[in-house]
Formats: structure tokens, C-alpha cells, sequence
């Protein structure tokens, strides 16, 4: 199918949407040609999931506009999306699990007689459906049955069979190991020969660059740009992606130290775990703060829910002050005064009905146990000690903590660690999703644990401040450490360069 | 975000409150209490004597809805203890009898606990075993009869006094003051209202979910056979058949009158006890009023759907809150 | 193939139970094993057989119903009253309760759709008023003696020895028969379901779930009055305490039939054979004669145990292995074909 610039497939104009004052999307314009493969690119929170449930109308959108073969279409539901002609595959991949491969391909649409359904005449069908895209399977099987990829080719061809003319693919390929995303790739290929439209999210810049015609990028709800790959190289796409202007990228750092003349506290070998991340080294010393960088997905989470013990390693050693240590949960890193603010503040992090009081002494009495309880009146020094030193607003320790912002539950998250006077705290984008004033103090704060001795792990997307507090970072690509950089190596270059891969990398590769 | 803010119990207070006139209204000597044989008598003795069952299951009901769970099995347990307590009480003392038939509360509790913790089943399923089992259990204890016994130590927990007060009252009080004592003079009260808040952020902050889940179900057993031994003591016999039957969903009531949320979280104790006395308080009602004691079930139905449907907005409204918050953003 | 059969190896591993109990019984009572004692099994568990074709729609669709005992108890009140007192003639009474079943079964399942709450609740407070309403209509055990009533009770299709097929059991047995029909070979059993599988991804794929839940709740219900029907006929009376506990003996007949109480699996069949598993132990229990009927009680509750320890274990295994991601190179899946070579 010829490729013409000016007929559109779909064309987006203006989209915005803000969610209770938070912009999400910020009059986003996008295209989409038919017979093209299109990356959409981004950071969490850059606005890729909002941008596409304004599309298929399962979030209603605020403003702009939508033409699909150039006419308007307003779809107000993900059904209806579905019969103007926009499909959605997900990564989790939204069909019945238990119901069998036939059923799932015509469910709601199954061929009937006298109102029972053909089951033959369906399975007949769905077998001739899935030969098209190369699969041969028994279609008699429920779903479950068959891998992750398999399952999202089902649900491509239930997509495309009802007539699909655009294809959102939702990070399709998190969960698929290589040989299952080439044979995902194939059946992308044939359908952009059919010329269907499709939409790729995804955060493997790989496979951006293996199966995409051109690529759009979000950055913090806007259109940060569109370009034909062959116009934008990888180290290019991780500064757009990540947005940050090197010239800015010389930030004042402290003065550095060396790092061996410090104090291991954790020195972790080999350790990692199968599909989570590959095995890594890594040494934390008191009064020193590692910095991982890397995109969504390259593995900085399963990182520190390995140290965390969050989830269990299943190689390698990790060791305390020289003596071997096993961290098979949350309660044993507490014993060894670990403490961990995890990336997920709703759903991991704050308890929304407890008061702000109950949320920072939390962790501070589960480790003291049930039977131990903190006297009220020292719960109240410490979370007034807490409010008044990280500035905590409004500063009522009795008001649940679901109601504070984002900034001020996270300080409250901090406060719960810092309440357990811990030796190490991890920190996963402890700067996420808050206001600038926030942003700053919480800097300020790693700074001033890092200079009291705490050892600290950080994991941060915003580069322009890992650098400035890091002693050491470490570059996270496709759930592997792939680059350490320290002292005055650290810079955001050489940290760019590391996650794109690109050659003219400074940086000290090792396993 | 429709949160909700510690609740001081108003409505709950205000609701018993208006159905305690309500009573007065349709029984003018509804308040009225006199002292006869050194025991208090009333209806509104009468009410809290005849609450007091249900009141002791809601202790522990409440603990366990407060951590996401449910405990079915509660009015089958009240008929386990109630036939060991008869059985024995002839030829054994009191504290060998209490024991016995706490312990069966304390086993039943450690099993649905042992179902729900350790085998992860989901709480309906894992307490619906017992609920069909249990009353069979407790008429092979019983061997099938109405067991009926005579020990004074025994009766006196259903029909004796302490210093006027009505012994089923004195000891749901007790428990009343235990239960407290336990959940909020530890640490236990907050680590379940974290653990039914947000189970996986209170693991990460190094709660023992499991253990708690554990505790609720044995404290959710041992209420249930108090309340089985004060019912037996009551009418002077077990009936296994009969016993407790149908409790289970007076005290779900009850917690839920009391404002805990069936998706867990916060939590009152005091208020899933002022939720039973409501409820007994509308039986009350309706028998003094003269109206059948047949409606009683359709107020009750009336009444579970009005506290559901009040709850429900701030649900939706609740969901919506939690759709917009998780909505932009990818794991 | 075997994946197949693996779905099928709870309700096969129920018909085992029941055949190794019948044959047990039969080993134990020589004349245990004849066509009367199974004739009887199905007459006395008609009621029950009807309600629990419903209740395995509404588990299998991720929901439960606790009301279904009550409506048996408030619709055999009603019958009673209706032919009895208000002179209404007994098919129109069955077709009038049969519509007061629907409305009520769809209200129900109206609030559980709209309001979010949790079936159990709602269906508890269903089971409140169907059995309050038929304590307010009467409380006391009403005769029914219309004509019609010992007519039926009289037709029945007899095979030699003193077996008959009566009237209660071939409606059970039409219910079963329409009911699997209904789940394996139509639209909305597909969607039954696929309710229980993921309610969000049914919902993604275009299916109505209001109108699949209303529709779930008001069949429960109107099975639950047909049941109520049989029931009366049974009894020949009306009342109010009839069949307290049903919904009970219902759900446990679901689950040792194999249905998976979470949702998602199970078979019309299997139920039916889970209430022939109850109706054998009560008959062993009347044929010792020096048992007592709580044995049923506790046998039942053991099946129940055994029954879901085995799907929590199978749960688990089918789980393991499908905790995979990114990978490197694991077996090709299942006969990926030609499509894979590319330009």
C-alpha cells in the first residue's frame, strides 16, 4: 500500500486532558499512516497510557479532535472504538483466560444456529484466522494454556478480524523473550503489508529501532517530537525521551571522594534473579550514594527489590559488614536497617486511610513488633519531629495521609524510613509525580543523609539530578547493569551514552 | 478522593439512639428499670442482655473484615462450643469446661486461619467449610439431642448477676475490654488497619501480614465461643441445630452498621458493638410494638441494604478517585 | 486433547467419587443397588438440583447467591396462600411466582452491577427479605390440596419394581439438561463465563456485563422458584422455614461438582453429580439407620475440604509455570509456522 503524506490514517489534533489539576496530556497532535509502524515513546508519567485511552475513549478527553480516514469519530468506549475501527491490545493481555483460544477470537460474535452457537463452524474459523498469522494451534484449548505471545496474537486477530484499521499495541513485548517477539514481529509485518495502521509502545529501544517506520515522543504530557527513524539516531532518542539539553548538563557536583576509602556497608556478588535481572556486583558504602539510571523497564526496580529482599535472589551472595546474609523479605533487610521507598507511593507506599502519624511510625513499630507498641505520646514526637523537619503540609500528624499531595506523602514515606534509623535507604524516583519545591527539599535531604554516613541507592530518571548527588551511577539497559560510572566520570552525557549504547560512551563497560 | 476521616460514630450513635425512642415511643416503660432479686430487669437490660451474643461476634468480626477477610463459620462455632459447654458441665467443673469449649473456638479459629494464611483461600470459600461441617460436628457432640444440663456454674453465665448486671452483659463487656486492650493497647490495631488499608505496601514496610491474618481468625474463633457458652447458659442446653444460627450474618451486619468497610482498613470495635445493639435494639422494637416478629427480617433486609447503598456512593466515588490517580501511569 | 481432559478432571474426579460411593453403598446394602433407590435419589434432591444449575451459573460467573433457599421457602408460602386462600389456579400462581422470581433476581442483580457491592452481601440482604416476606405472608405449615397438586404427585413413569420417574425429578433432570445447554452451547454461557475469567477484559471485548449480570442473577432466581415448585409439590404444603440452609447444600453441591468458587471453570453436570453425591450419603445414612444425619453434614464438609485443597493445589501448579518473563530462549511455542521467515 502506497504511503501518502497527505491522507492520513488517523490524525490526532490538540489532545489535553488533566486528571483533578494535573495535566496528563498537553494539546498532543499525532499521526498515523496506514501501513505503518508507529513508536510511541516516553517516560512513566510522559502521557503514552493517557494518550491512548483519550483515543480509544476509555478517559474522555478535554479538548482536541480525531479523524480517521478523515472523518471525525468520537469514540466513548472501548467498544465502540472497536467498530469505528480502533483496536487495543494491552500488555496485560485483555481477553478470558479460561475460555478457549475459539471462543476468545468470537466472543460476542460467535456463528450461531437457532441460538447455539456453531461450535465446529467456529473452530473452523478461528483455525483459518490464526493460519493467517502463521500459528497453527488447537484452538479447542483454553488460552491460558498457550504463552504470553501467542495470547497477544490472539488478541491481534480478534482485533484486526472485527475489522481493525488502526492497532494500538500496548507494550506488547514486556513479558515476551526474543524468540517470541520475532514471531510477534512477523505477524506486525504482514498487517502493515495489509496496511493497517499501528501504534507501538513500547521501551525497548531496540525493537524501535528493528520493526518502526517513524517514532513520537512524550515528555511530561507533550509532544516532545516526531521523527522518521532513519532522523533519529538512538543517543538522540534517549536525550528527547529523557529531555535534557547536554549544554545544561553541567551541574554543580560535590566535591567527590573516593570511593574504596569508605565503609562497605552491602557488598552484594552475582547476585540477581531470573527474569528479573541479570546477576550484578554492587558495594554500598556508608556516607555514598549509587545513583541507577537507565529507561522504564531496563531493570533499576527489580534492582532494589532484590536488595529490599521484596523479591527473593535467586543467585548470588550479599554480605553486611563482611558477614554472608540471606534477604528473603522485607522483615530480614529491616533487621539489617535497610529501608526502601518504593517507586509505587499509592499502591506500595502510603496506607491512604491511616493518618500522617500512623504512616511514618509504620515501619518504626512493625520493627519493634506488635506486642511493643510505641506510647502515643512518643508517636507524636516523632511524627511532629518528622512534619517540622522535612516540612510536611499541612503540618496535622491526624489527617490521612490520602489527602495530603503527592510531595508531602512522599516526605511522609521518607519520614517512615528515616523513623528506623536505617543504614541503608533505598530510594526508587523518590522525586516522581511532585512539585518543584518538593523536589529540591528531597534533594537536599539525600544530600544531608549522604553527608550524616547513611549509604544511600537511588534510582531516578531525571538525570540532571543524579548527577548532582551521585557519587556512582550505574547504567540499567535491558535488565542488565551494563555501565558503572564514578567520580568525575558521572555526568549526563556519558550517562546518555551509556543508556542508548552509543560507542563514543566514556564509560567503563564491564559484565 | 472521598477518604474517610477517623470516625467519631455519630450516625451509629445517632441511629441507636433513635431507635431507643422509637421503642420508648411504642413502650412508654421502655427505660424503666427495677431492681428484683439482686438483678436488674428492663427492656433496655433486656436489650443488651439479649445483644450480647452477637455483640461478642462482632469482636471478632470486625478484626477479620478489617483485614479483607470474613468469617462465616462464627455461628457454627457458637453451636461447637455451646454442645461441649452442656455436655460437660455435669460432670466437670467450670474452668475445665470453659477451657474445653474455648479451646474448640481456639482450634476452629487456628483451622479457618491455617485455610485463609497459609493455603490462600479466599476467606468466603475458606470459612463456608466450617459453616457446613461445623454444625454437623457440633450434633455429633451432642449426639443429635437437645443436650440439657443443670450445673448452677454453667447457668450463671447466661441467667445470673453480677452486682445487678446481668452475666451475658458482664462478659461481652469483658470481652469488649480485652478485645481493646489487645488490639489497641498493642501495636496489633494498626498493623491490621494497615494490612486491610494497603496489604502490599504494609508487607514492604515489614508487617507480618500472614501471623496477623492468623490472629484475627483464632481471635474471630474465641469470640464465637464465648458467645456459644453464654447462649447455652442461657437457655440451660445446647441445640446444634439451632444455636447461633444465622449469627454469622447478624454480626457481618453489625460490623457493617458500625461503619468498617467490608474492603477493610479502619476500624471500629466499639461501633460494630453499638451495630449489634441496634440490631437487637430493632427486635426489641419490633416485638414491644406489637408488630409480628416476622418482620424482623425484612427490617433487617431493609436496613443491610440502606447502610450498603449509603456506603456505595462514597465507594464509587472512591473507585473513580483511585481510577483517575492510577489511570495515567504504567507499572 | 489433554488439555481437554484436564479441564474435565474435576467433574470426572466427581462422577469417580460418586460411582466408588454408590458402589460402596451397594457392597455394604445388597439391595442398595437398584433402579428405585436411584429413582428416589433424584425425587428427594429435585429441589436441590434445580437451585444448583443456577447457583453454578452465578459462581462460575465470579459471584455467589445466598438468597436462593429463602425464595424456595417464600415461593412454596406463596403457592400455598395463592391456591389455597386466594383461589388463584395453580398454573397461573406457578407462572405468577415464576415472574416475581425474575423481577426479584434481577433487582439483585442490578444493585450487585451498579453499585459495585460484593454479591454476598447483596444477596444476604436478598435472603433477609424473601425470607421475612414469606414470615410476614404466614408462619405457619399451609396444605396444599388442589387437584392439579395430587395429580402430579401421581404421574410418574414407572420401570418394573417400584421405580418412578416422578414429575420433580424429570423436571430436574430438563432443568440439567436445559442448563448445560444454555452454559456450553450459547452466546450467554460464553459470557457466563468469561465474566468469571476477567469481568475488566469481558467488559474490553464488547460484551454487555450489566446485561449478562441481571441476566445471571434474575435465571438463579427463577430456578430458585422453580425449585420452590418442585419443592411444594414434594411436600404437598406451604412454609415459611422450608428449605432454611439450601443455599448452603446448593454452593456445596457447585463446588464438589468441580466449579471453582473464584469463577472462571466449571460444568452443569458436575453440580448435578455433586447433588447425587449428597443425596447418596443422606440415603447411606437412612439405610444404616444407626447413623445420625449430622454424618451428612461433616461428609459434606470433608468433600468440600478435599475438593477445593485439590483446585488450590491445581491452581497452583497450572500457575508455576506461567511466571515467565524475558526470558532468554525457551522452547518455541506450540507449531509456530511459516510465517516466521521474513524479508
Amino acid at each position: 500500500m502506497p504511503l501518502t503524506d497527505d491522507a492520513p490514517l488517523l490524525s490526532l489534533a490538540g489532545f489535553s486532558k488533566s486528571f483533578a489539576g494535573f495535566v496528563a496530556l498537553d494539546r498532543v497532535d499525532f499521526t498515523l499512516r496506514a501501513g505503518e509502524i508507529h513508536a510511541l515513546l516516553g517516560e512513566n508519567g510522559a502521557g503514552k497510557s493517557t494518550l491512548i485511552k483519550t483515543m480509544t475513549g476509555v478517559v474522555t478527553r478535554d479538548a482536541g479532535t480525531m479523524r480517521l480516514n478523515g472523518a471525525e469519530i468520537a469514540p466513548r468506549s472501548a467498544e465502540e472504538a472497536v467498530k469505528a475501527g480502533i483496536a487495543t491490545v494491552y500488555q496485560e493481555v485483555n481477553l478470558a483466560p479460561n475460555l478457549s483460544v475459539a471462543q476468545n477470537l468470537f466472543l460476542g460474535r460467535q456463528p450461531t444456529r437457532f441460538g447455539l452457537v456453531r461450535e465446529r463452524e467456529m473452530r473452523r474459523r478461528a483455525a483459518a484466522l490464526l493460519t493467517e498469522f502463521g500459528l497453527a494451534i488447537d484452538v479447542s484449548s483454553p488460552l491460558e494454556s498457550y504463552s504470553v505471545a501467542i495470547q497477544h496474537i490472539v488478541a491481534i486477530a480478534r482485533a484486526v478480524d472485527q475489522s481493525a484499521r488502526v492497532l494500538i499495541l500496548d507494550e506488547p513485548t514486556a513479558s515476551l523473550d526474543a524468540h517470541e517477539v520475532e514471531v510477534l514481529f512477523a505477524v506486525l509485518r504482514q498487517l502493515q503489508a495489509r496496511g493497517i495502521g499501528i501504534v507501538f509502545v513500547t521501551h525497548f529501544l531496540d525493537q524501535v529501532y528493528a520493526i518502526c517506520d517513524r517514532i513520537t515522543v512524550l515528555r511530561n504530557g507533550r509532544l516532545a517530537g516526531t521523527a522518521p527513524i532513519a532522523d533519529l539516531p538512538r543517543l538522540d532518542l534517549v536525550r528527547l525521551m529523557l529531555g535534557r539539553e547536554l549544554s545544561e548538563a553541567t551541574a554543580k557536583r560535590p566535591p567527590h571522594v573516593e570511593s574504596a576509602a569508605r565503609t562497605p556497608v552491602a557488598t552484594f556478588a552475582a547476585f540477581g534473579k531470573e527474569g528479573q535481572v541479570a546477576p550484578f556486583d554492587l558495594t554500598l558504602r556508608a556516607g555514598h550514594v549509587v545513583g541507577l539510571a537507565g529507561l522504564l523497564g531496563s531493570g533499576r526496580t527489580e534492582t532494589v527489590r532484590l536488595v529490599f529482599g521484596a523479591e527473593k535472589a535467586d543467585c548470588g551472595t550479599a554480605e553486611v559488614d563482611g558477614r554472608r546474609v540471606a534477604i528473603g523479605s522485607p522483615r530480614e533487610a529491616m533487621r539489617l536497617r535497610f529501608g526502601y521507598c518504593p517507586e509505587e507511593r499509592k499502591t506500595e507506599g502510603i496506607v491512604a486511610d491511616l493518618t500522617v502519624r500512623e504512616n511514618i511510625v509504620l515501619a518504626l513499630q512493625a520493627q519493634r513488633g506488635a506486642l511493643a507498641p510505641l506510647p502515643r505520646r512518643e508517636q507524636d514526637e516523632i511524627a511532629a519531629k518528622f512534619i517540622r523537619l522535612l516540612d510536611i503540609r499541612p503540618p496535622d500528624p491526624e489527617r490521612p495521609i490520602g489527602l495530603l499531595s503527592g510531595g508531602n506523602q512522599q516526605k511522609a514515606l521518607l519520614a517512615r524510613w528515616l523513623a528506623t534509623s536505617p543504614r541503608l535507604l533505598i530510594l526508587d524516583e523518590p522525586t516522581r509525580g511532585i512539585d518543584v519545591g518538593a523536589h529540591a527539599e528531597i534533594i537536599a535531604l539525600i544530600r544531608s543523609l549522604c553527608a550524616e554516613g547513611m549509604a544511600l541507592l537511588v534510582v531516578s530518571s531525571e538525570l540532571e539530578e543524579i548527577v548532582t548527588y551521585a557519587d556512582e551511577v550505574i547504567v540499567l539497559r535491558d535488565r542488565a547493569h551494563v555501565a558503572r560510572l564514578s567520580g568525575d566520570a558521572v555526568d549526563v552525557p556519558a550517562i546518555l551514552a551509556a543508556i542508548a549504547d552509543a560507542p563514543s560512551a566514556p564509560a567503563a563497560r564491564h559484565a | 478522593m472521598a477518604l474517610r476521616l477517623p470516625r467519631v460514630g455519630t450516625a451509629q450513635i445517632g441511629a441507636l439512639a433513635l431507635i431507643l425512642a422509637a421503642n420508648w415511643v411504642v413502650s412508654p416503660q421502655f427505660f424503666d428499670i427495677r431492681l428484683q432479686d439482686g438483678r436488674l430487669f428492663g427492656s433496655l437490660i433486656d436489650v443488651l442482655n439479649r445483644g450480647a451474643p452477637v455483640a461478642l461476634l462482632s469482636l471478632g468480626m470486625v478484626l477479620v473484615i478489617a483485614m479483607r477477610g470474613i468469617d462465616l463459620s462464627v455461628g457454627a462455632v457458637m453451636a461447637i462450643s455451646g454442645a461441649i459447654a452442656a455436655s460437660l458441665a455435669d460432670s466437670h467443673s467450670l474452668p475445665v469446661v470453659l477451657a474445653a469449649a474455648l479451646g474448640a473456638g481456639l482450634l476452629c479459629g487456628l483451622w479457618n486461619g491455617f485455610l485463609v494464611a497459609v493455603l490462600g483461600i479466599q476467606p468466603i470459600v475458606a470459612t463456608l467449610i466450617l459453616m457446613v461441617a461445623g454444625r454437623g460436628i457440633a450434633q455429633l457432640i451432642t449426639e443429635g439431642r437437645i443436650v440439657t444440663f443443670t450445673s448452677p456454674d454453667l447457668a450463671f453465665l447466661g441467667g445470673g448477676s453480677v452486682l445487678g448486671v446481668p452475666t451475658p452483659i458482664v462478659l461481652a463487656l469483658a470481652m469488649l475490654a480485652l478485645t481493646l486492650a489487645v488490639v489497641r493497647g498493642t501495636a496489633l490495631g494498626l498493623m491490621i488497619e494497615a494490612s486491610g488499608g494497603n496489604p502490599r505496601a504494609s508487607a514492604l514496610a515489614g508487617i507480618g501480614t500472614r501471623l496477623i491474618t492468623l490472629a484475627v481468625y483464632v481471635w474471630s474463633g474465641l469470640c464465637a465461643a464465648l458467645a456459644g457458652i453464654v447462649a447455652a447458659a442461657d437457655i440451660l442446653g445446647a441445640d446444634a441445630n439451632n444455636a447461633g444460627l444465622w449469627l454469622e450474618l447478624d454480626a457481618i451486619l453489625a460490623v457493617v452498621i458500625g461503619g468498617t468497610s467490608l474492603f477493610g482498613g479502619r476500624f471500629s470495635i466499639i461501633l460494630a458493638v453499638v451495630g449489634a445493639l441496634i440490631i437487637q435494639a430493632m427486635n426489641t422494637g419490633i416485638l414491644l410494638s406489637g408488630l409480628p416478629p416476622e418482620t424482623n427480617l425484612v427490617v433487617k433486609a431493609v436496613v443491610v441494604l440502606a447502610v450498603l447503598l449509603a456506603q456505595s456512593p462514597r465507594l464509587g466515588a472512591h473507585l473513580a478517585g483511585l481510577r483517575v490517580l492510577f489511570g495515567p501511569r504504567k507499572a | 486433547m489433554i488439555r481437554s481432559l484436564a479441564r474435565l478432571m474435576p467433574v470426572l474426579a466427581t462422577t469417580a467419587v460418586f460411582l466408588a460411593g454408590f458402589l460402596l453403598c451397594s457392597l455394604v446394602y445388597p439391595n442398595f443397588a437398584s433402579m428405585r433407590v436411584v429413582m428416589n435419589l433424584m425425587t428427594d434432591n429435585a429441589f436441590l438440583g434445580i437451585v444448583a444449575v443456577g447457583m453454578t451459573f452465578v459462581i462460575i460467573s465470579g459471584g455467589i447467591d445466598l438468597s436462593v433457599g429463602s425464595v424456595i421457602g417464600f415461593t412454596t408460602v406463596f403457592l400455598a396462600l395463592a391456591i389455597e386462600r386466594w383461589g388463584v389456579p395453580p398454573l397461573m400462581a406457578f407462572a405468577l411466582i415464576l415472574i416475581i422470581c425474575a423481577a426479584f433476581g434481577a433487582c439483585m442483580g442490578a444493585v450487585i452491577q451498579y453499585f459495585e457491592l460484593p454479591a454476598f452481601i447483596v444477596t444476604l440482604a436478598g435472603m433477609f427479605l424473601a425470607r421475612g416476606v414469606s414470615f410476614l405472608l404466614s408462619t405457619e405449615s399451609i396444605p396444599i390440596n388442589a387437584d392439579l397438586y395430587a395429580h402430579l404427585s401421581d404421574h410418574a413413569i414407572r420401570f418394573g419394581t417400584g421405580a418412578r420417574l416422578t414429575v420433580p425429578a424429570m423436571i430436574m433432570l430438563a432443568v440439567v439438561i436445559g442448563g448445560m445447554v444454555l452454559l456450553h452451547l450459547t452466546r450467554f454461557g460464553a459470557n457466563v463465563y468469561a465474566l468469571g475469567g476477567s469481568r475488566a477484559a469481558t467488559a474490553l471485548m464488547g460484551i454487555n456485563v450489566p446485561r449478562t449480570t441481571v441476566l445471571i442473577y434474575t435465571l438463579s432466581s427463577v430456578l430458585a422458584g422453580l425449585s420452590g415448585i418442585v419443592f411444594s409439590l414434594y411436600t404437598s404444603s406451604g412454609y415459611s422455614l422450608s428449605a432454611v440452609g439450601v443455599e448452603l447444600d446448593a454452593i456445596a453441591a457447585v463446588v464438589i461438582g468441580g466449579t471453582l468458587l473464584s469463577g472462571g471453570y466449571g460444568f452443569v453436570f458436575g453440580s448435578f453429580v455433586g447433588v447425587l453425591i449428597q443425596g447418596l450419603i443422606q440415603t447411606y445414612i437412612s439405610f444404616d439407620g444407626s447413623l445420625s444425619s449430622w454424618w451428612a453434614k461433616i461428609a459434606t464438609g470433608l468433600l468440600l475440604f478435599a475438593f477445593i485443597a485439590f483446585q488450590q493445589i491445581t491452581l497452583h501448579l497450572a500457575r508455576r509455570p506461567a511466571r515467565r518473563s524475558g526470558r532468554p530462549s525457551p522452547p518455541p511455542p506450540a507449531a509456530i509456522a511459516q510465517g516466521v521467515a521474513r524479508p
